[in-house]
């Protein structure tokens, strides 16, 4: 396993009380494996990433459980060991490529910088590194190009050379959160098979965070789908498209749009997620879950075994009950 | 915090403002004073006598009294000069921020040029013109609105800059676009749907200004070209002891200098609370 | 005879340095053709989309129709009464300052739609009617949900009582399951009320749920135009059948998908002939010196040669 988190806890002090944020969140990525995090706004998937990669926000802080990469704790680690860790190990794409890069400094200057940084290298084996690596993601003219500066590529582009800056030291894990939200459907899907190739070819481990469920069906081995904080389902990624086992995920995979025959009227779940001060005790699903039960408004149900995945539903608890 | 400061104010306001009935001596009547009271310290040091419980000048005005006055003075002349400065600026700000194109360039080039101008020049300039214009006698009827214009034309370019900031990024909003959609006329869109919404910034800057426009009416009183002698302001209290200071009666400059500190810093203090107070997010 | 309809219509902006810049530098103009020669229909009750990429012109096409921007060529005409118009961005599209009930008033007050002493009533309707209460109406747009704030965004479109809804973009910036809320909800209401539609958005599976018919545009023009289902069944020009391509594949079918070739070209210098060629698997000579003419509802030299 690259990275392992267990029991994951994360919370915001506040005037009015302790918001939990993420509660309880495990999982597992292996070498070269592409693990989705999905789930809406508010459901907690990129505050998952910024707990791992150390850099959340205060107040918020990290209240319990671990986080392991290659076996190494790295959730309780001091800053500058952590920001060691963060560059070398672990390589971070962001949503928007515009704001990812200095548009002061040339995109040479930037990767070479993050490549003598991190590994024993010369510059001029660094400026070597850096064009091959502009030319693995697929920037042609990759030795022209060092020259640029941010602003002379277009969008797709740019999140090209963000991959290029993660990959840089060879990080054994990849974030990367909402890499393509920001551009065109037909940029989209160059970026996502990017990814993927890296991934395979490379044997990292990529953790992807995004809202579209179709990015994840591309790309991603597993796939965990997160509400109010907690990850209700995780399992293959086939098996959780095609046959969920969490309500939410039912009513999920119903109300995304695909191309229809004909105009039809969407599954839609009534309510909204809650906030964050106002999870409801038991499941938080409750309020708007279709087959709730008793048991449903008393206990918070942990991930049980449910075919090839897991649900964090109770209506796969053992019979016995 | 807000609260002490608000409170603060209000004291300063209100005291300030009811001068007249409120202060032990009225010190802008020529008539009562008397020279054989002058220079007296404060009551608490030996020499004082209680009934001036700041010292008087070298006129024999009771210092207390007349820095009630001079703040009344001072005050007024700065919250009109900025109302003036305000109105045309936001004015102006609007119409160039929403119109844009050569009106935006028109202004704006006008405000360049009196920017590279210092405030006090535009004043003394303002004000000189007048008083040659009116003559001696005339002008000192209508010193302090004239010192009101000229503070407050001099003062209207950074309202009309930020305004104007602020409704080029406000215009390219979608719920003015609803607006414009629905077929309402450009200046209802500009005063009420653009206004409410670039007006948080005004009101701090406007009790910036506010305290801008009481140290630039007391920086002309002290070069003498302010209010006139017979009603003394703020700043001209600061210019009369300031000859003293070194003599000994300090408490001539220091208690009126005290006070423009105060007022000037609950003014600041009081524009905070109010443009928090006006947000309706915070609510 | 058709409620809407667009003939030729072209729209200009200038994006040329000021004025000294380009006198020192000795620049020319830069004019930048945002919408090309854009004919379209629109019936009575139905709901036509138009579909594109970033800076295809479909938005600005939006705003012509409802007459936020003039045609620079060509006629717009409209045979209804009123139109009315949803954004895309929920968070910009209400005054912060004004409370919900005045923000949904605004349209029945300038238009005089109804005396004053009713128009509390309405608004309480109104609210109902998309999904909100009425005690909302006391409230201040920051108080709401993304979700919310475009039904109150639908509630003031409605209150204008338009024959024709313009949608930007209505549901890009909600969650998924919101995005099928509102769908459902502004589907329901084209139903109870006769609307008619003109949808603006980038998101092809959004667009085959909600559209009888289906407008391609790129780099300011239309570059196929039909009824929704036979578009998306049998897309004729390379351009849809490309975007239908890079859709992600929910179905996980398994099916290879010919990768996207290069991005969509600067705008201000748009290739000579068919604006496409550069990016089209199937171009020829004349694809990159004569601009296809709309024939049969597709602009494509390929497909009238019958080569595809």
């Amino acid at each position: 396993m690259i990275l392992e988190v267990q029991d994951l806890r994360v919370e915001f002090p506040s005037r009015r009380g302790t918001l939990v944020a993420l509660d309880a969140v495990s999982f597992g990525i292996k070498p070269g494996e592409v693990l989705g995090v999905v789930g809406e706004s508010g459901a907690g998937k990129s505050m998952t990433g910024l707990a791992v990669i150390g850099l959340l926000e205060r107040p918020g802080r990290i209240a319990g459980g671990e986080v392991r990469l290659e076996g190494r704790r790295i959730d309780n680690l001091p800053h500058e060991e952590m920001r060691k860790v963060r560059g070398r190990k672990i390589g971070v794409v962001f949503q928007d490529p515009l704001t990812s890069l200095n548009p002061l400094y040339t995109i040479g200057q930037q990767l070479v910088e993050t490549i003598t940084t991190h590994l024993p290298l010369t510059r001029n084996q660094g400026r070597e590194r850096a064009i091959s690596l502009l030319k693995e993601v697929g920037i042609p003219g990759a030795e022209a190009r060092l020259h640029h500066y941010p602003h002379q590529f277009s969008g797709g582009m740019r999140q090209r050379v963000v991959i290029a800056l993660a990959i840089a030291a060879e990080p054994a894990l990849i974030i990367a959160d909402e890499p393509t939200t920001a551009l065109d459907v037909s940029i989209q899907a160059q970026i996502i098979a990017l990814l993927k190739r890296l991934a395979q070819t490379r044997g990292t481990a990529v953790m992807l965070i995004t809202h579209d469920m179709g990015v994840i069906a591309e790309t991603s081995h597993r796939v965990a789908v997160m509400y109010a904080g907690r990850i209700v389902e995780v399992g293959p990624v086939r098996d959780v498209i095609h046959a969920p086992r969490h309500p939410y995920t039912v009513g999920l995979m119903g109300s995304i749009p695909r191309i229809a025959s004909r105009k039809t009227r969407l599954v839609q779940i009534d309510g909204a997620m809650p906030r964050l001060n106002a999870i409801p005790r038991g499941c938080a699903f409750n309020p708007r879950c279709p087959k709730r039960f008793e048991r449903c408004f008393a206990d918070r149900p942990d991930l049980l075994p449910a075919g090839t995945s897991e649900a964090a539903c109770w209506l796969h608890a053992p019979a016995a009950a | 915090m807000t609260v002490v400061a608000a409170l603060l104010t209000l004291v300063c306001v209100l005291g300030a403002a009811f001068s007249p009935w409120l202060s032990p001596q009225d010190p802008f009547n020529p008539a009562a004073l008397d020279l054989n009271l002058a220079f007296k310290p404060p009551a608490w040091v030996e020499g004082g006598d209680p009934a001036f419980a700041l010292g008087t000048d070298n006129q024999g005005r009771d210092i207390l009294s007349t820095i009630m006055h001079g703040a009344r003075l001072s005050l007024g002349i700065g919250i009109a000069a900025v109302l003036l400065s305000l109105v045309l600026g936001v004015s102006l700000g609007l119409i160039a921020g929403y119109y844009g194109g050569s009106i935006d360039a028109v202004i704006m080039r006008v405000a360049d040029v009196q920017l590279s101008f210092p405030a006090i020049l535009i004043a003394l300039l303002i004000d000189g013109v007048a008083r040659v214009a009116l003559g001696g006698d005339r002008h000192e009827e209508i010193a302090i609105p004239v010192l009101v214009l000229s503070i407050g034309f001099a003062g209207w370019v950074q309202f009309a800059r930020t305004v104007r900031g602020s409704t080029m990024v406000e215009r390219n909003k979608e719920y003015v676009q609803a607006a414009r959609v629905t077929g309402r006329r450009p200046l209802a869109i500009l005063l009420r749907h653009v206004l409410p919404n670039v007006m948080g910034p005004v009101l701090v800057l406007a009790t910036i200004h506010i305290a801008t426009a009481i140290i630039t009416e007391a920086t002309l009183s002290f070069l003498g070209v302010g209010v006139p002698p017979t009603q003394p302001s703020l700043g001209t209290l600061i210019r009369v002891g300031n000859e003293f200071l070194y003599s000994g009666e300090w408490w001539i400059t220091v208690f009126p200098g005290a006070a423009l500190i105060i007022l000037v810093l609950s003014v600041n203090l009081l524009g905070d609370w109010l443009r928090d107070a006006l947000n309706p997010k915070l609510r | 005879m058709p409620l809407l309809r667009l003939e030729a219509v072209s729209r200009d902006f200038d994006v040329s340095r000021p004025w000294l810049n380009r006198v020192i530098e000795r620049e020319p103009r830069r004019i930048l053709r945002a919408v090309d020669r854009v004919d379209l229909e629109v019936e009575k009750g139905e709901t036509l989309a138009l579909v594109g990429e970033s800076g295809c012109g479909k938005s600005t096409v939006a705003r012509l129709i409802v007459g936020l921007y003039a045609p620079s060529e060509g006629r717009i005409a409209f045979h209804g009464r009123r139109m009315q118009m949803i954004f895309q961005d929920p968070y910009a599209s209400l005054n912060p300052r004004w409370r919900v009930r005045d923000i949904v008033a605004e349209p029945i007050v300038i238009l005089g739609l109804q005396e004053k002493p009713s128009i509390r009533r309405r608004v309480s309707d109104l609210l109902v009617q998309v999904g909100l209460s009425a005690d909302d109406g006391e409230k201040y747009p920051h108080e709401f949900s993304g979700g919310q704030r475009q039904r109150i965004s639908i509630a003031r479109a409605l209150a204008g009582e338009p024959d024709l809804l313009l949608c930007d973009e209505p549901t890009s910036a909600l969650d998924v399951s919101v995005q099928a809320q509102i769908l459902n909800l502004m589907t329901d209401l084209q139903r109870r009320l006769s609307l008619t539609y003109v949808f603006i958005s980038h998101n092809l599976a959004v667009v085959s749920q909600v559209a009888d018919r289906v407008g391609v545009m790129y780099l300011g023009r239309v570059v196929e135009l039909g009824n929704a289902s036979s578009l998306f069944a049998h897309p004729r020009h390379p351009y849809t059948r490309m975007l239908l391509d890079a859709v992600p594949d929910l179905q996980m079918s398994g099916k290879p998908r010919t990768p996207v070739a290069g991005e969509v070209p600067n705008p201000l210098e748009p290739p000579p002939g068919c604006v496409f060629h550069p990016r089209c698997p199937h171009a020829n000579e004349r694809c990159r010196v004569e601009r296809p003419a709309v024939i049969d509802s597709v602009a494509c030299h390929a497909v009238e040669e019958g080569r595809i």
